[in-house]
């Protein structure tokens, strides 16, 4: 395992680590100067050799999804962050914004410049009260010294910043329900393409990263993308906050460069499972199949070893629980909660989640046979690759992988069903 | 119902940071929410003459955001997380503490209206659950004793 310093969370512990002050003194903004030296599509190429992955779950290549942006539009470009937080599970962008809210706006001078948009909205959840007094605070000083607003250190950039405030919906973490939100309507998704990039805010080309997405941009802007690149694995480069939740003795989150094998993350960083051996883990928030404690034994933190495991990277906060686990109620948590905050514009996923509820409320109420396993399973094949957005598919996955690894914990609530009753009566 | 001059100032700068008055309505509605306590129907069409569209338009937005009251919350509104990392570290415990030791549903308000209480989805403080907000602010690593406390001081309060 590499050791690196710090890049995200390098200030966090310090005292007022959040003001200008102290980021100044410890080298913040100082990724400006190679910044405004380049050329905006020199920025993008950067980004690009870096292979920064977007950390928001889907991991897109960031330069890439920069590329994307028309330059010939005549139309305002804005830049979206994603602050909305939602995904069961994930907790450090709450973190990156309490302790260096500076270092993201860093992150979006970096973006905004490189995509030549000179506007930036911050989409933050509503519950995250402090998390936007703290990025207030910092836009209000980094405005006042010349690190926001007009010409930028003398660079003749412009750029206005400004955070708005969610209301309670999970699906606006969705980068196009975000988007409507950003308008002042409910949050549901709309159909690409148009790709943001492309049509996105009011019309306008948009970009929409994640808050640990542009508070790695800075690091690479100064260091340079073979520095970055050189650091992780050659898919999985770079550094990430990681978290655990859980069934272990110490929940928490570090930065460190991906490739940790998720037995050493938990063993030694949550210092072990606790109330008993390791039952599963859902390795990136919620929406990610599920794990056995024996597909753990291989597994790295990293996108491809996710991939190879047929489950995804995800959001990189792990749930871990222990063999006292009931599946069967973890999975109806999960039931619930996808099928509150489905929008409701999709049928496969407005009907599809809240069958799949209704079918898990019928298992634990002992009503349920392995029919009604089948039909889950079913049901599942239908909620994916059917709908807008992967709300749906964010269900259909932990359906899939909780009944298909965990079949002994359901069938332990299933009543005998016809095809159970011996031979010779039927 | 209307809103007070210096309130439809604030409002003012906030939409225009927009391009688009009707970008300022989820801002219009926590302003909302501010000066009136809940979003009822009345305040609604404060906001859609504030904002200038339709309260056709403000209800269709208000009405899909779970953190905009439609009725009067409590003095003291408490959210208690009950998604998957909460569910494994107890929140079934504190969520039967709150509604035993104050005789709440979700959903509901204390007789006295001081305190509400509603169950809510993943809150993003996985790590130190279980975990609620009480009005804006967070409380973490919960037990029963320690929420059992925590009504008791702020009944007193
Ligand atoms: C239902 C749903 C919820 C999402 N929630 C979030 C979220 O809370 N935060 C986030 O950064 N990305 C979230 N995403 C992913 C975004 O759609 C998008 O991929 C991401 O913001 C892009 O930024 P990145 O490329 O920097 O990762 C969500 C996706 C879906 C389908
Ligand atoms: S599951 Fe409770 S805060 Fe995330």
């Amino acid at each position: 395992m590499q050791t690196v310093e710090p890049q995200l969370t390098k200030r966090f512990g310090l005292k007022d680590s959040y003001t200008l002050k102290v980021f100044l003194a410890t080298g913040g903004y100082s990724s400006l100067k190679n910044l405004f030296a380049k050329k905006p599509a020199e920025v993008i190429e950067e980004v690009k050799a870096s292979g920064l992955k977007g950390r928001g779950g889907a991991g897109f290549p960031c330069g890439m999804k920069w590329s994307f942006v028309p330059q010939n539009t005549g139309k305002p470009i804005y830049l979206a962050v994603n602050a909305d937080e939602g995904e069961p599970g994930t907790f450090t962008d709450n973190y990156m914004m309490m302790n260096d809210p500076h270092l993201l706006l860093e992150g979006i001078i970096c973006a905004c410049y490189a995509i030549n948009s000179h506007m930036a909205y911050i989409y933050v959840r509503g519950e995250f009260y402090a998390q936007i007094q703290r990025l207030n605070g910092a836009i209000d000083e980094a405005r006042k010294a010349g690190y926001l607003g007009k010409n930028i250190q003398g660079s003749g950039f412009d750029l206005e910043v400004y955070v708005h405030r969610g209301a309670g919906a999970y699906i606006c973490g969705e980068e196009t329900g975000l988007l409507e939100s950003l308008e002042g309507k409910p949050g549901k998704p709309r159909i690409k393409p148009p790709f943001p990039a492309v049509v996105g805010l009011f019309g306008c080309p948009t970009i929409i990263n994640n808050v640990k997405t542009l508070s790695s941009v800075p690091w690479i802007i100064a260091n340079g993308a073979a520095a970055y690149a050189a650091i992780g694995t050659k898919e999985s480069t770079g550094t990430h906050v990681f978290g655990l939740s859980g069934h272990v003795n110490q929940t928490g989150y570090w930065e460190m460069p991906f490739g940790l094998p998720m037995m050493e993350f938990i063993n030694h960083y949550g210092k072990g499972v606790k109330g008993g051996a390791l039952k599963a883990v859902i390795p990136g928030g919620s929406s990610c199949p599920i794990l056995t404690a024996k597909e753990c034994e291989d597994l790295t933190l990293t996108y491809e070893s996710m991939r190879d495991h047929k489950t995804m990277f995800g959001t990189g906060c792990a749930i871990v629980m222990n063999e006292h686990v009931d599946m069967v109620k973890v999975l109806k948590n999960l039931t619930h909660f996808y099928s509150h905050e489905s929008c409701g514009q999709c049928t496969p996923c407005r009907e599809g989640t809240a069958w799949e509820d209704r079918l898990m409320k019928k298992l634990l109420d002992g009503e349920a046979t392995t029919q009604e396993l089948s039909m889950m399973l079913e049901i599942a094949d239908n909620m994916e690759g059917k709908t807008i957005c992967v709300l749906s598919a964010a269900l259909a996955m932990p359906v899939r992988s909780f009944i298909q690894k965990f079949r002994a914990d359901f069938e332990k609530y299933c009543k005998p069903s016809i095809s159970a009753v011996p031979a010779e009566i039927s | 119902m209307q809103f007070k001059p210096e309130v439809i100032n604030e409002f003012e700068g906030i939409a225009s940071r927009y391009p688009v008055r009707r970008a300022a309505l989820l801002p219009a509605l926590w302003l909302a929410q501010r000066e009136f306590g809940f979003i009822s129907v009345d305040a609604m069409k404060a906001v859609a003459d504030m904002v200038g569209c339709s309260p056709a338009q403000v209800l269709e937005t208000a009405s899909f955001y779970t953190m905009y009251h439609k009725e009067k919350p409590g003095k003291y509104h408490l959210q208690v997380c009950q998604t998957i990392a909460c569910l494994l570290n107890g929140s079934e415990e504190i969520k039967k503490t709150i509604e035993q030791k104050l005789g709440l549903k979700p959903g509901q308000v204390t007789a006295d209206g001081k305190f509400s209480y509603q169950p809510v989805e993943c809150l993003a403080a996985c790590h130190n659950g279980p975990c609620m907000r009480v009005n804006d602010e967070y409380h973490e690593n919960l037990t029963p004793e320690g929420v059992g406390k925590l009504i008791d001081d702020l009944k007193k309060k």
